[in-house]
């Protein structure tokens, strides 16, 4: 048995010391579980983003270890536990979850590491818990809904019942819509997430009807949005009680919607800081090499990845692969000098992307394919509310 | 008992805790974790074996001890932080340890006198149920993260050590484990423990005898609990971390495992589970995310092949030698 | 309370149920009359929303792929028993439960290879897809009907078998006097196999049933296996009847708690420490209650007889 387990520990240790790449960027999502589909798409973009940038970052090679954190903050922040102490590698990102991210930015930035959000922004870390080595490329929890907020205050809707999954990121939506929103919110359902996640909504729906709400906001990310939108369609609610998300209906959930042929989401609204139609050179080679490579539209978890390799290769690059230079790193991250695929934006003080946030309708594309466009821009050049609670030292 | 399987069980004590540090030593730090992590999740099998192997009674909920004590860790210091709760804001270590321990007994006393009024797949139920009761209250007490959990920001205070430091966390880990061992070992051949192994046998022939059986099983099931407990709050320590997640149904069956896999009944049976359980898992893991699929064929495996556990290998290999 | 609100939310809690009872009563079964322990059965719902939902897209069908859906996951079921379960018999139920809980990672990480990580969401014919108004005022969608109507006709179909067939008298006798049935010279391996596969087809149809609302996904099997043996313990181990009213009972004890707990508690707390302890407590109540039952009744409301 010692011999056995000499042997299995030796097994690992010879296969994870492979030969050092120069920079070594630990990349956790999901890579099991029904959410897997959204990691499975991270993973895509930043191999993606690997492939465009030929492997370097100027002179420097660039080697991606991806993490499984299963759904789950404690699996999450064991694997990144993994990441920095024995893969050893010099920066972290991905993160989709909130709950995830909060259970394992200690382990990162305890080890005065770079950690990069390539999707989660809970409202802590950008407020009390901001960090000088934590930067997001994605937004703060609390943005996205607010714009929605906007758009619902100019469409007219008076009462709105809200759903959205009782974590970080749920309660963090919720109240960033209820910082714009100024008509009532006459109902809300915080439901059952994680690996056992609730997904029959009848009970809440049928609450949600009888509410007399003008409108429902949701937001049900990665797997939990094909059930909520299908179950929303069966319970004949589109004209009753339409439906405003955010999060929702996206790259991963459209082409299965379109499988099912529910065509009764073609024309909602949604708000995101990013979309497959902005109009930059890199959007578009970014999203034609995805399309062409993977046969879908990215989904903006796609796009976040893709720019969150980018932001790190160019910083690399200005600090000419000393990664140990950590000042130098900050500063080229925080200047947001690389091209980003939502085009140009800043850094605000507490290193949230200060950035526009769009309306986005879904479409059928020339192909008969559907997708999103750009309809209007709702917030320009927006700075998240937990920026003034940031102290950073 | 043969010399030779003795020298066989002791050598792997050895390496248990040999191994991990020489592979610290060589630059390995996360090896070193990995046995922390191994060693306090094998003190929960350990406690769960003295009710599940020598008791009979299949718990499936003791994962529940492992979040009492991990949160009797987690709240008193993160009271001690942001204030509130004053009488047990603290971060003294023993202050903490005394909570959990005394959380889990009284946990396991009050679920006991109902649990254990019922036997066989209603008693495994019906611990799960309680363990399920405690994870949705966990999860609806937003003060402490609810469902996204809590980051402990300061580990238990002892004086003379630092269970920031990795070594020393192993090396309290992995010597509690070694006592604890020993410990079970010794009630499990004190008349206490040949009572619970009778009552296992026949209960209904242990009570005409004249025990009070309910009484015998109920001391089992909080003096099992209180381990979990404690293993809970070395685990609380370990990943700085508290989620209701731990006490999920899923980490109860994990526990029920190693056991199971290691063999019932036996000192070393809930540590070779554990490092069957947590080498493999790991080993698999970092090769491939479809690493359920070898692993599920190896519980098969071994459960239609490997009678007795994979502590009856480490008798039979012996035999086989001689 | 709004009336109309309540019959819906009555109808979704026996929809919930009926689908409950489709999963435990393979489970019962099996567990009552071979005594043994299949935590894979959750396995084998996820299989059946699965296959469903390819064939869904192949035949163009969803009724259809149900129909051809059925068999392939009874000789699944088959497979579990003839591989897994058998061997295992004579063992513990320790071992059962070890075995088959392998049995789940190997089955869901098959399903992860084959269909990807991704649910499938099963499109359905019109005549199912819209809603459909039962009384005036009350609109429902057709579909969660068609699960009831499908769930009670199997219901039905299950109690027939079991009563009125010479294979049910066998499956009666079994549950109550293992030794007697084989002492009578039944094929006791085929009547077990037999069993098995009714089990698998039973969770199986229930998979299928909820997959065009929820989808197929990875893991939906576990959500609803703890759920199912939660019923077959508080409507006693092997009992059709138990199995049904508990899952109805407990269907509805789900989603009423769902639907109105934060009502009642905003009564007497801020609406706040409401919108909180509600959710929990209703994840809470099945468990309570089972808690409560077995206290009180420690074989289950309806024990099969002369155990």
């Amino acid at each position: 048995m010692k011999k056995l387990l000499v042997s299995l520990l030796g097994g690992t240790l010879l296969a994870t010391s492979s030969i050092a790449a120069d920079v070594k960027i630990g990349f956790v999502t999901t890579l099991t579980t029904p959410a897997a589909v959204i990691g499975k798409d991270m993973e895509n973009a930043v191999n993606l983003a690997i492939e465009h940038l030929g492997g370097k970052a100027g002179a420097h090679n660039l080697e991606v270890v991806f993490g499984d954190d299963g759904f789950a903050p404690d699996t999450g922040k064991q694997v990144t536990d993994r990441l920095v102490k024995q893969d050893n590698v010099d920066i972290v990102a991905g993160y989709i979850w909130s709950h995830v991210l909060l259970a394992s930015r200690k382990s990162v930035l305890d080890a005065g590491k770079i950690l990069i959000s390539s999707n989660a922004g809970p409202s802590q870390m950008a407020g009390k818990l901001c960090d000088q080595n934590f930067f997001s490329a994605s937004w703060q929890n609390d943005q996205t809904p607010m714009a929605m907020g906007e758009v619902l205050n100019k469409a007219g809707v008076k009462s709105l019942y809200i759903m959205a999954p009782n974590y970080a990121a749920g309660k963090d939506m919720v109240a960033g819509l209820e910082r714009t929103f100024k008509g009532e919110v006459v109902g809300k359902d915080l439901t059952k997430w994680g690996a056992d996640a609730q997904l029959d909504f009848s009970a809440e729906l049928a609450k949600a009807k009888a509410s007399g709400a003008d409108g429902i906001f949701v937001f049900y990310p990665g797997a939990a949005a094909g059930a909520f939108t299908k179950q929303y369609h069966q319970a004949g609610l589109k004209d009753e009680l339409p439906l405003y998300s955010v999060f929702t209906i996206d790259g991963i959930s459209l082409p299965k919607l379109q499988a099912a042929n529910f065509s009764g989401i073609v024309g909602s609204k949604v708000t995101q800081e990013w979309d497959p139609s902005l109009d930059n050179p890199t959007n578009q080679k970014f999203v034609s090499d995805f399309k062409a490579k993977f046969g879908t539209y990215p989904s903006f978890y796609a796009a976040q990845s893709y720019d969150t390799i980018n932001m790190i290769a160019a910083a690399v690059e200005k600090v000419d692969g000393d990664m140990t230079n950590m000042d130098g790193l900050r500063a080229a991250l925080k200047s947001a000098d690389y091209d980003s695929v939502r085009g140009s934006y800043s850094y605000g003080s507490n290193n949230f992307p200060v950035q526009n946030f769009y309306l986005r309708e879904v479409v059928v594309d020339g192909n008969g394919d559907w997708t999103t466009k750009v309809v209007d821009t709702v917030l320009t050049n927006h700075v998240d509310p937990h920026a003034a609670d940031c102290q950073m030292n | 008992m043969n010399p030779k399987n003795t020298v066989a069980k002791s050598l792997l004590l050895l390496a248990v805790l040999v191994v991990p540090l020489m592979l610290n030593l060589f630059g390995f730090a996360f090896y070193l974790d990995l046995a922390t992590r191994l060693s306090i999740l094998a003190i929960a099998a350990v406690g769960l074996n003295l009710i599940l192997g020598y008791g009979g009674m299949v718990s499936f909920g003791h994962a529940a001890y492992l979040g009492i004590g991990a949160y009797a860790v987690g709240i008193p210091a993160h009271h001690w932080l942001y204030g509130g709760m004053d009488m047990i804001a603290s971060t003294n270590g023993f202050l903490q340890i005394a909570l959990a321990l005394f959380a889990s007994a009284l946990f396991a006393f009050l679920t006991g006198l109902v649990c254990l009024k019922v036997k066989g797949v209603y008693f495994i139920m019906i611990t799960m149920a309680f363990a399920q009761m405690l994870y949705y209250l966990l999860v609806s007490i937003s003060e402490y993260g609810g469902d996204d959990g809590l980051v402990i920001d300061t580990r238990s205070e002892f004086p003379l050590i630092s269970l920031d430091d990795p070594v020393q966390m192993f090396l309290v880990s992995v010597l509690s484990l070694f006592l604890i061992m020993w410990g079970v070992r010794r009630i499990a051949r004190s008349q206490f423990g040949m009572v619970l192994e009778g009552i296992k046998g026949n209960e209904a022939r242990m009570i005409s005898l004249g025990y009070n059986t309910f009484r015998y099983k109920l001391a089992a099931y909080v003096i099992s609990g209180v381990i979990c407990g404690f293993a809970g709050a070395l685990l609380g320590n370990f990943t700085t971390f508290i989620s209701p997640e731990m006490i999920d149904w899923a980490r109860s069956g994990e526990l029920m495992f190693m056991v199971i896999l290691g063999g019932v009944a036996t000192t070393m049976g809930p540590l070779l589970g554990a490092i069957t359980f947590i080498v493999v898992e790991e080993v698999l893991s970092t090769i491939t995310v479809y690493w359920h699929l070898p692993f599920g064929l190896m519980l098969i495996g071994i459960v239609l092949f490997v009678r007795g556990g994979l502590s009856s290998l480490l008798e039979r290999g012996q035999k086989t030698d001689d | 309370m709004d009336t109309t609100l309540f019959v819906i939310q009555l109808l979704n809690g026996v929809q919930l149920g009926i689908l409950l009872f489709l999963v435990a009563s393979g489970l019962t079964l099996v567990f009552g009359i071979l005594d043994f322990v299949n935590l894979a059965h959750g396995a084998v719902y996820m299989l059946g929303a699965f296959i469903c939902a390819s064939l869904t897209f192949l035949t163009g069908s969803f009724v259809l792929a149900v129909i051809l859906a059925l068999p392939i996951v009874a000789l699944a079921g088959f497979l579990l028993e003839r591989f897994i379960a058998r061997p295992l018999y004579e063992r513990d139920h320790l071992e059962h439960v070890l075995g088959t809980f392998g049995a789940i990672l190997v089955i869901d990480t098959l399903a992860h290879l084959i269909w990807g990580p991704a649910g499938i969401a099963i499109p359905l014919p019109p005549y199912l897809d819209g809603q459909i108004e039962i009384w005036s005022g009350i609109v429902v969608p057709t579909f969660r009907l068609t699960i009831i109507a499908a769930g009670l006709a199997a219901a039905a179909g299950l109690y027939w078998l079991v009563n009125f067939t010479r294979l049910g008298m066998l499956i009666r006798a079994g549950a109550s006097n293992r030794t007697m049935v084989s002492a009578l010279g039944v094929d006791i391996k085929t009547l077990f196999s037999l069993v098995f596969a009714l089990g698998a087809v039973l969770a199986g149809l229930a998979g299928m049933l909820i997959a065009p609302i929820t989808e197929a996904s990875l893991g939906m099997g576990n959500n609803i296996i703890i759920t199912a043996f939660v019923v077959i313990i508080v409507g006693g181990i092997g009992s059709m009847k138990g199995a049904f009213y508990a899952a109805l009972f407990i269907g509805l004890i789900d989603t009423l708690g769902r639907a109105f707990l934060d009502d009642i508690f905003k009564l007497f707390m801020s609406s706040a420490a409401a919108e909180n302890s509600a959710p929990a407590l209703s994840s809470m109540l099945i468990y309570i209650l089972m808690a409560l039952i077995l206290s009180m009744r420690p074989q289950g409301l309806f024990p099969p007889k002369l155990r």
